[in-house]
């Protein structure tokens, strides 16, 4: 059950998800879809927007007789939230498509709404039977995506609601993220191999930046930005989890218990810094060239309040309270309208504790690094020093490139495939729980409070540059350069 | 292969790259950017400079060039796996665009390593203050490619920053060590210094200035058509009076690429601007 499918996710990723995912056989030949939307809409109306979507997004070769068989089970229910009616006929569409399809009872819902919609859904779900949270022989999960409530107290709130249909473990909160498959290779990288646990902590790694850079700005997403920002958009789900799998320690099993378990002492370990004005930084684009391209401001933008102070530029230092990773200072950023889209999260070593070299011969020596590319270009680059080839010892930098697109002929699937899949499936371990939230909301919560405080504008930085200078600044502090990622 | 993308943005050219490579199939080992920025009537000259460099050292270059369209608009061409080992993305910038290439530009540097950028013809006043020069850790620009080279030369000194470099100071490398060991060789203190050259070569004015700095005596410079470029360099000293030596520089090669060669492997440091 699809909520939300005139959106701009359910139409670019979900809907195409589903087909590739049913031509590749891996959907029962049962599977059903039902959209529920305020449109006056039929069954055939709805499939037709499913149709072209799919036409136009899907990564696998249109089938006519795959699309055919989805189409058996493709239903649309037209409705509000508030409305009981609506409710009930989903209810009978429901059991009619578990009878025709033989779905048996086991249910999906996946609420792509804003989060103001989801109280309504959710206790409608409730009065109406449609969740059932115990019910033998049959499941019914639910997917939730970010935000997951805009603090502690409000992602509290919203886990007390859901769980009040739902079981916790059939609560999915998407992070589309996690679905990466270059996530899930940093748990091969780290677990599967004996080269780099040696060097995986505090004697060897000089600090971890992790970096999420969009090219684009706010665009269409204004009404939900304003009064968001990069930091609970970004740094809160995103990159606190890219944070928690670079830093935990080796679980037991890859179970989603034992994952999630490490996961939470890494992040319970992990504290904003002590003094916040000096360790964090934010911004926000000003109109003018990037990329080749005049774009607006972020308060020139349609539908943003003109003396917002939402931050489009966040960094933040983390500390992480343990053994492994004390005195390490782990650097979040997270941005809109940079130079490209990129993401990565990048390990700088130490430098060697005695060089042989002369000034001159290693003046073009940086430190080494371990880069991991999330996206896009998803891979691994190592870098280290080498003689440059002359009569003269002069060191320089270079780097060892490992490209997921040329070592592996098969294409990456996309993340949305495969955490749908894992919803059908109930696997979760690639789904961040509610301990798991509210924790990163306790690493947040004292920075988003200490700049609500501050009530001041954001530095502005041009459009298409890596961010103002108070982020440059709050590195340097620590005497370390942001990477150009 | 060539893959040209007509009117696109960084974005486009990005996506381009990352694709032409997964289908060559070759991961990147490019150590540093090189942009270089030419006029539009020296634009074959400048890519054959392009290719030489590349085969000097794998590295991305992007060609920069104005075109003349009226609609604000880039042309992008990309060169990979075509003589030289690294990538070859050429520009061509026009309209309003022409103001803002550096906008371009900056999201197609390779992640974390050297920016060296060149001017192979005329260069602005200050390269330092530049929109491109700014996204470079090394700024070379050569004094005898403009149409003046002395004022380009003496343009070059007042604006100096760090990292600026004039080809014309590499030119000079093979007289630089002549005289030096003609000095070393011949103890007594040089009393005068004449500098014979080609007429407009910046050369002669930047050994002759480097001359009066290091010596500390009048230098004086004459123009000759006897040959070209430094054609002659007297050093006086102040007792011996009749015993005089030759030294001859056995002349330079001449080829630009080699001067570049020898400036990019200096490109030294890092930064993120």
């Amino acid at each position: 059950m699809l909520f939300g499918v005139t959106g701009d996710l359910a139409r670019k990723k979900l809907m195409p998800a589903v087909y590739d995912l049913a031509n590749r056989g891996l959907l029962p030949p049962g599977f059903g879809l039902i959209g529920f939307a305020r449109r006056d809409w039929a069954d055939q109306d709805f499939a037709k927007i499913v149709h072209d979507a799919v036409k136009e997004r899907a990564r696998t070769p249109f089938r006519e007789e795959v699309w055919r068989q989805l189409l058996e089970g493709i239903r649309f229910v037209s409705g509000t939230f508030d409305n009981d009616e609506s409710f009930i006929l989903l209810k009978e569409t429901l059991d009619a498509l578990d009878d025709s399809q033989g779905t048996g009872g086991n249910h999906a819902f996946y609420l792509s709404i804003p989060p103001n919609a989801f109280d309504q859904v959710i206790s409608m779900l409730k009065k109406h039977d449609l969740a059932k949270r115990d019910n033998p022989g049959a499941w019914s999960r639910v997917v939730i995506e970010k935000p997951f409530g805009h603090d502690l107290a409000s992602a509290q709130e919203l886990e007390r609601k859901v769980s009040s249909v739902f079981h916790s473990q059939s609560v999915f909160r998407i992070d589309h993220y996690l679905g990466k498959e270059t996530v899930q290779n940093m748990l091969a990288l780290r677990f599967a191999n004996e080269l780099f646990e040696p060097i995986w902590n505090r004697n060897y790694i000089d600090h971890v930046q992790i970096t999420m850079a969009e090219d684009i700005g706010i665009g269409g997403r204004a009404g939900y930005y304003d009064g968001v920002g990069a930091a609970r958009d970004v740094i809160q789900n995103h990159l606190l989890q890219l944070l928690a799998l670079t830093a935990m320690e080796e679980p037991t099993s890859f179970d989603a218990e034992q994952l999630r378990t490490e996961k939470k002492k890494v992040l319970a370990a992990a504290r904003a810094p002590r003094d916040i004005a000096s360790h964090t930084a934010r911004g926000q684009y000003l109109g003018g060239w990037a990329g080749g391209r005049l774009v607006r401001g972020c308060l020139e933008e349609d539908g943003i309040d003109p003396a917002s102070q939402t931050e489009t530029y966040a960094a933040i230092r983390v500390d992480i309270d343990n053994r492994r990773w004390a005195g390490v200072p782990f650097y979040l950023r997270s941005a809109k309208r940079m130079p490209r889209r990129v993401t990565e999260i990048a390990l700088n070593l130490r430098k060697a504790p005695h060089l042989p070299f002369s000034y001159a011969d290693i003046e073009a020596l940086g430190s080494n690094a371990l880069v991991m590319r999330i996206q896009p270009d998803e891979g691994i680059t190592l870098r280290f020093g080498a003689k440059v080839p002359a009569t003269l010892m002069e060191i320089r930098d270079v780097t060892m490139d490992f490209a997921y697109g040329t070592s592996f002929a098969e294409s990456s699937p996309e993340a949305y495939e495969r955490l749908i899949l894992d919803v059908l499936l109930g696997d979760p371990p690639l789904f961040p729980q509610h301990e798991e939230v509210e924790l990163s909301w306790k690493i947040l919560d004292p920075i988003l409070q200490f700049w609500a405080e501050l009530d001041t504008q954001p530095e502005g930085y041009p459009s298409g540059s890596w961010g103002p200078a108070c982020g440059k600044t709050m590195l340097a502090r620590d005497g370390f350069v942001w990477r150009r990622p | 292969m060539i893959i040209t993308v007509p009117d696109t943005n960084a974005t486009g050219i990005h996506m381009a790259l990352v694709k032409a490579r997964h289908n060559i199939g070759v991961a990147s080992s490019m150590v540093f950017t090189m942009i270089v920025i030419a006029d539009l009537r020296h634009f074959e000259k400048a890519m054959m400079a392009c290719k030489d460099a590349g085969r000097e050292h794998p590295s991305r270059i992007i060609l920069v060039t104005n075109g003349q369209a009226k609609a604000d608009r880039v042309d992008a061409e990309i060169r990979l796996g075509e003589e030289v080992p690294g990538e070859i993305i050429s520009l061509r910038f026009h309209g309003d665009l022409t103001e803002h290439r550096a906008s371009v530009v900056l999201p197609l540097l390779l992640p974390d390593s050297p920016v060296v950028a060149w001017w192979p013809g005329s260069a602005p006043d200050r390269p330092g203050q530049d929109p491109l020069g700014k996204l470079a850790i090394r700024r070379i620009t050569d004094a005898m490619g403009s149409s003046n080279p002395l004022a380009a030369i003496e343009r070059r000194a007042r604006n100096y920053s760090p990292g600026d470099t004039d080809l014309t100071w590499t030119r000079l490398t093979p007289w630089r060590a002549l005289l030096a060991s003609a000095v070393d060789s011949y103890p007594s203190p040089i009393s005068e210094v004449l500098v014979e050259a080609a007429p407009n070569n910046a050369a002669s004015m930047l050994l002759s200035a480097w001359l009066q700095d290091r010596l500390d005596v009048p230098v004086t410079r004459h123009e000759s058509r006897k040959g070209v470029g430094i054609t002659h360099v007297i050093l006086r000293p102040t007792t011996a009076t009749s015993a005089s030596a030759v030294r001859t520089v056995g002349w330079p090669p001449s080829r630009r690429r080699d001067y570049l060669a020898a400036r990019s492997r200096f490109a030294a440091g890092r930064s993120t601007p």
